[in-house]
Formats: C-alpha cells, structure tokens, sequence
C-alpha cells in the first residue's frame, strides 16, 4: 500500500468522524422544530450539544485542510467546481454557529425566535447538502482534461445526488433522535425514542433505495459488505431503540454512519473524483494527490494529533455525560 | 472583459474583504484568551473576587468576540479551492501542510477546550477551569503559528522546488517552511500586535468604565494589567517590525520600496513622512523626508543606498520577463503609514495611561488612590490633571480600543497588496491563480453574500458587545465562590440548574 493509499483512507476517517460528530449535531438542530414542542424542550436539545458541536464542526475543517494539503488537485477541483452548494454550506455553517452563542445573549422574544429559526433551517440544508455533494462525488460529474469541473450547478442535481441528500438529511435526524433518547430526561426522552422510530424507518427506505443503486451502479464485494454492515446496523440500531437501550442504539446509528460512508469511499477507490466525460480525466489518488514527501509529514502529524484529539474529545463527553432534562435550563442566564 | 468585474479582481476583492473581516476577530481572541487566563489564574491563586469578576467579565467578551472569529475562520478554509482552484493545485504540496497542522493541533484544542470552558463552570474544579483556558489560549497561538508559516511561504518561498513534469511546487523541506526568518519574524510581529491589540481593548473599556465611576474595582485591575500589557507588547510591536522591514528589504525591496514611495535609488535614504505622487511619471509631486532614516531601517545604517521602486520594476523585468511589477504605491504608502501610526498611537496612549495612572512612584502620599476608587491622572507629583484634561485622557484611552484593529487590517492589506503581482513571490502571479472554472456570477453571488451576511453579523456582534460592556462585571453567586472540587461537580441534587446554558 503507498502513501496516497493510506491518505485517502485518512481523509476517508476524517469525512467519517465529521459525520458520525456533526451528524448527530446537524439532527439536534432539525429536531428543534420536529420534536421539541417549546422554547424549552428547544433549549434541551441545544444543550445536549452544547459543549461539543464547535469541536465537532473540527473534523470538517480537518478533512478540508488534510484533503487540500494530501490531495491538492481534488481539493481544488471540488471547491471550484461545486461552488454554489458549498458556499450555501458555509453560510449555514457560520449562521448556526453564531445562532448557537448568540441566542441566550438577548432576551427579546423576537431575537430568540430568529436565531431558533436560524438553527433549523442552517442544520436541516448542510445535512441534505453534504449528502448531494458526496453522491456526486462518487457518482462522477463533467471533469475535463484539465482537471476542471465544466458543468453546472443544475448537473449537480441530478436525481441520485438529490436521493443521497435526503438520506444524509433522515440519517443524520435519526442519529440526532437517538443522541436525544440518550441525552436527556422525562417526556422529551420518550418522544426523542418514538420519533427515532418513525425517522429510522424512513431513513431504512431511503438507504436501501440509494445504496443499493450505489452497489448496482458502481458496487464490488468490499462496498456491498459495508452496505450490508450499514442496513443491518440499521436494523439494529432500531430495534435497540425499541427496547429501551438507548446507548445500545446510538452506536449502531454510528455504526450506521460509518458504514454507509465507507461504502461511498470504497466504490470511490481509487479515483477521488471520476469524470462522467472520459474515464481518462478521473482524478484518482495518484494523479491527485501531493508528493510523497508532503504525504509522509502529515502521516506523521495525523498519526499522532488525530488519536490525541480523540483523547481530549472523548474526555469531553465524559465530563458533561449526564442526562439534561427541562428542569436544568435555568431561566435567567 | 471589463477590468473592474474581471474574475480575478472580484477574487481579490473577497479574498480581502472576508480576510480582513476575519482578522478583526483573530488578534483580540489570541489576546484575550491569554489575558483571561492569567485573571482567571489569579482568581486561582489569591480568591479575590474582583478576579473572578473580571474573568467572567472579560471572558463574555472574548466569547461574542471568538465566536464570530471562529465561523469566518471556516471561510478561510476553503475558499482557497472556490476562487484560487489553481493556486490550490500549484501550491498545495506546500501550502496544504500547515493548514492541515493547524486544523488536527489548533482548531481542536480551541474548540473543545473552549465548549469545557463555557460550560464547565458547575463541572470541573477550579484549576482545571484555568487550564482550560489556557489549553484555548495556546490553541489560538499555535493556530497564528501554522497560518503565518503558510503565508510566509508565499511572501518567501522556501525549501520547495519546481517539478516540472507535475508543474507545480513540491516541499522539500517542512522545516525550512515553519522555521524561516520570514516566519519567525512575521509571528513575533502579529502575536505582538495582537497583544497590542487585546490590551488597547481592555484599556478602553475600563476607561469607559473608570470615567463614569463605575465597577471600579474590577475596572481598576482591567486598565493596569491592560496597559502594562500595552506598552510591552507596543514595544514589541515597534521592535518586530522594524526587524521585520529589514527582512523584507532584503526578502521583497519591491514593496518596501512601495512603502515609501522611493521611486529611485538614493544614498542615504530618506524616510517619506509625506509624499503624493504620480504613478504613471514614476516621481513623487511632493516630498517630506527625514534625511537617512530609509537606509538605517533597510540596514542599520544611516548611508546605504536602497533601491527605488524604478529599479526593483527593472531589474524584476530581467529576472522575470516583460511586465509591470509595481504593486499599488498609494495603498503600499499609505497602508503602511495608517499601520506604524495607529499602532504606535495606541503605544503612546498606553505609555501615557501608565505613568498618569501610577500607584506610588513619585506620587505625593494625598494623591495615592485606595482600590475602590478610580486613579488620579496625576502627571507630577504633586499635580493631576485638571477636570477637561482627565476627561481628554478618559476619552482618548477609549477610543484607543480601536486603533489596533484599524493598524492591523492595513498591515494585512500593505503586505499582501504590496507583493502584488504575486501571489507567491517570484513564482506565482496572482492573476494565474484564480479558478478558470469559475464564473464571474459566481464570484460575484459569493462576495455579495458574504458581504452582506458579515455586515448584517458585524451590526448584531457590536451591538451585543456594547449591551454586555454596559452591563459590567455580573455579580457573582454562592455557587461561582464555590466551585467544585471534582470533575462532575460536588451537588448530589438531581435536577440542579446548570450554570451555564444555551
């Protein structure tokens, strides 16, 4: 295995962990107007994510920094190319953010509600969005042979694509449910677990229907193991869910995750970017990626920050594991 | 096409517009997060309430302040790849590493530690609290650090070399890139001027305080730690930058050359104090000068000759083929001019500030203040300033508070302008930089957007600031004098509020 082998399943671990992290985060934010029924159920679910999200929101500027610094070319064609989708993405990226720190700091009925609006609507669009970008990713797009992205922004919403948005979207709402069944106590509790079902099973059909026309289109045996890991996760994931097991549930909605981005990155191997013109143009590890000596460096300085980070994240959880519920929003701030 | 809308102007637009934006958050965050960690270290070590007072006082500021720091920072990543898709693949063998450094060391030691932080005032012990902050602070400062090697490289290429056959730049030597004069030099300078920067905001908000009599306690140890902080890292500031002149006479003569409008060669040197030139005759139409200061700041002496701009522009043209290598003189001229000037205001102002506000040295014994209320001006021993004169100063010590900010984004915009047409120097012209791909409607909806949403958030941030300001110092609880003693918190009562919530 070379250099850019193993960078692209790096790059491939830092996609995962943003997902499985801000997946969740992404849910929270849509379940603020899905399950949360007032200001305060709201308030609880913002919390259960208070002190991570910003880290979470890490792993993305990572896998951006990583990708450009490993895969240069594929950074620069994938920015330049889907630039409309991505630039809606960082709009919603930096209006929740702010939303997030800025919602408590008035208490004007009117600013409150704006910002809440805001977090719903900038969690529910990059959820749906990351799902289109990766499934035309994999899926190929207009890349001529001079590496640049010629097609528009409408070839970007072609019918797979959109069908990868809306399992992001339900997927991501459905490990955000079950993160809430997790994190928080008394009525919300119960209704985070009953709304996990209901996003579970819609999440099962879209998942079949768009991993399973990923398999037939671009599948090997590799990518059908993980699809099966990822639908059985699934499974397992609600019936866990069912029973009550809420810690039990939300590993296998990770596990759901993991999977199912797996699945993309492997039918993906080893182009980084297929060009739907010329197989010819593909951009692939090799004739994308950076020298060896570049790709040795940051082997180094992944190989020891990345597991360092998992350390100090995970403590993080650690500290603030206990359940929150109603009664711990404190009226004034 | 029409130059003004050209893809590559409408680039460099929204490069600097959201990369100056995003710069007005960065200094005052490596700053205060440092200063509020060495309050909060000293809430730690002595238990005086007006420390704790003062970190969380602060410490909300630094939070509105960092939180916008944080969302335009996202920005910055990848809008490498949207408008500069071809700098992105000439350089990203090189340019690529440090970014990524700073996102695995950086971006998550802030992130993080600052979610424990915000919420972890009713979860960990007090030191543990404290070296939260300081975890953030130090992420802040390694962040400067990875970013200003990445940039140091394109004003200085180094340990790289021209591949051919992949046409692009390829790293030979990461070490060289992260420990090069350039490097070493530019972040000293901008952590200085951070410093400065943090410290003229502390400095102005408790004079604003001070002045009306108010929260005096807390606003009094502010103004000190503020301006001790002021005038050290002023100094700094001064000193770092003049090495850093040197460096760049050697490193890019074209733009110092452009910082003071010397169109030629002269021996000694003069430095220009004001100048209004004709870029097309290549000539200044009127001159103030200082008679051989120029040379002393480019090489320590007061009689060595320094090339003008009419000769860098020649000798540019034998070495790189035909062309124009002249930056913009007037934004080069003036924008190093508005730097030196409101920095070194903000440095004067803080001087001033710690000798009229000093405790006992050479202060009559009548004039010596307790700590409850605010400090005389007193600008002899036995002499304080009149009422007009105490106000003047009060005032001038609050607006300082924005001065930094006004030097820092035309230090920016010199130094980047002022290594135009580069975009990394001898190597890469910025007009071959920008995305083919790309459109100019595209371009144009991504910096009308930005735009627009970064002044609609520049609005809601500095009415937030001014709301939290006013409001001063919170009052400080039972629980706030009494944090836990381990992880989790000590309470055994379930359904506790949390201190701090979204």
């Amino acid at each position: 295995m070379e250099l850019h082998d193993i960078w692209f399943i790096l790059i491939a671990v830092l996609w995962t962990g943003y997902f499985f992290l801000e997946g969740f985060d992404f849910g929270i934010g849509v379940l603020t107007k899905l399950l949360a029924r007032d200001r305060r159920e709201r308030r609880v679910l913002i919390n259960t994510i208070g002190p991570v999200w910003d880290g979470n929101e890490v792993w993305l500027l990572s896998a951006g920094g990583a990708t450009f610094a490993a895969f240069p070319e594929w950074y620069a064609t994938l920015f330049s190319g889907f630039y409309l989708p991505l630039l809606l993405i960082l709009v919603c990226l930096i209006v929740r953010g702010v939303a997030f720190e800025y919602r408590v700091k008035r208490d004007e009925e009117r600013w409150q509600r704006n910002w809440e609006h805001a977090i719903f609507w900038c969690s529910l669009l990059p959820a749906f969005l990351w799902g289109v970008a990766f499934g035309n990713i994999v899926h190929g797009v207009r890349i001529d042979a001079h590496k640049e992205y010629v097609g528009s922004v409408l070839d970007l919403l072609n019918p797979y694509a959109l069908l990868g948005g809306l399992v992001t979207l339900s997927l991501f709402t459905f490990h955000g449910a079950v993160f809430a069944s997790l994190k928080t106590l008394g009525d919300i509790r119960e209704r985070a677990r009953r709304t996990a079902t209901v996003l579970g099973l819609i999440t099962a059909v879209l998942a079949v229907g768009f991993l399973g026309w990923t398999q037939l289109d671009k599948g090997d045996t590799s990518s059908l193991v993980a699809m099966i890991v990822a639908v059985l996760a699934l499974a397992a994931a609600l019936v866990m869910n069912r029973l009550g097991r809420e810690g039990w549930s939300f590993a296998f909605s990770g596990v759901t995750v993991v999977a199912a981005v797996a699945m993309l990155f492997l039918t993906l191997f080893p182009n980084v970017m297929p060009s739907s013109l010329n197989e010819s143009y593909n951009l692939t590890v090799s004739n994308a990626s950076s020298s060896a000596y570049t790709l040795k460096i940051m082997t180094w300085c992944a190989g020891i920050a990345t597991p360092v980070v998992l350390l100090y994240q995970g403590w993080t959880y650690w500290v603030f594991r206990k359940r929150i519920g109603t009664q711990h929003i404190a009226d004034a701030h | 096409m029409d130059l003004a809308l050209a893809p590559e102007t409408l680039a460099r637009w929204q490069f600097g517009i959201t990369t100056v934006y995003h710069f007005l958050f960065v200094p005052l965050t490596i700053s205060l997060a440092a200063l509020v960690a060495g309050l909060e270290t000293a809430w730690v070590r002595t238990g005086k309430e007006k420390y704790l007072k003062a970190t969380k006082f602060w410490g909300k500021l630094f939070l509105i302040n960092i939180a916008m720091g944080v969302v335009t920072g996202i920005v910055q990543e990848f809008q490498f790849g949207m408008n500069w898709s071809d700098y992105s693949r000439f350089v990203g063998d090189v340019f690529g590493a440090p970014l990524a450094f700073e996102a695995l060391i950086a971006f998550f030691f802030e992130s993080t530690f600052i979610g424990l932080w915000i919420f972890g005032w009713d979860k960990l012990p007090k030191k543990i609290h404290c070296f939260c902050m300081w975890m953030v602070s130090i992420g802040t400062i390694l962040s400067a650090y990875f970013i200003l090697a990445a940039n140091s490289w394109m004003q200085h290429p180094v340990g790289y070399k021209y591949n051919a056959a992949t046409g692009r730049a390829e790293l030979t030597d990461f070490w060289k890139v992260l420990t090069q004069d350039t490097t070493l030099v530019v972040v000293f300078h901008t952590l200085t001027a951070a410093f400065l920067t943090g410290a003229a905001f502390m400095v102005g908000i408790a004079a604003y305080h001070l002045m009306r009599k108010k929260h005096v306690k807390v606003m009094r140890t502010s103004l000190r730690l503020g301006l001790i902080t002021l005038v050290i890292a002023g100094a700094l500031t001064a000193l770092s930058g003049d090495q850093l002149g040197k460096v760049m006479f050697r490193q890019q003569p074209m733009k110092m050359a452009a910082a003071e409008a010397l169109w030629d060669k002269e021996a000694p040197a003069p430095f220009s104090v004001f100048a209004y030139g004709d870029v097309d005759k290549g000539h200044n139409k009127v001159a103030i000068e200082i008679p051989g200061l120029l040379s002393f700041l480019a090489h320590d002496d007061f009689s060595s000759p320094v090339p003008g701009i009419n000769d860098v522009n020649k000798s540019e043209q034998q070495k790189y083929g035909p062309g124009d290598y002249r930056p913009n003189i007037p934004v080069a001229y003036w924008g190093f001019r508005w730097m030196i000037g409101f920095g070194m205001a903000s440095f004067a102002i803080g001087l001033a500030g710690l000798w009229l506000t000093r405790k006992k040295f050479w202060l009559a014994p009548g004039l010596r203040t307790g700590d409850e209320e605010p400090p005389n001006l007193a600008l002899t021993k036995n002499k304080v300033l009149g009422v007009r004169l105490s106000k003047a100063y009060w005032s001038l010590a609050f607006v300082t508070l924005g001065f930094p900010l006004i030097a820092n984004s035309w230090g920016w915009i010199f130094t980047e302008m002022g290594r135009q047409p580069w975009v990394v120097y001898g190597v890469l012209k910025t007009s071959s930089a920008v995305s083919p791909g790309v459109s100019q409607g595209e371009v144009l909806t991504s910096m009308t957007v930005f735009t627009l949403l970064y002044a609609i958030l520049a609005v809601i941030e500095v009415r937030l600031l001014v709301k939290y300001v006013k409001a001063g110092p919170p009052e400080l609880t039972d629980d706030d004098l009494n944090p836990p003693t381990r992880i989790g918190g000590d309470h055994t009562d379930a359904d506790r509020p949390m201190a701090f919530s979204y």
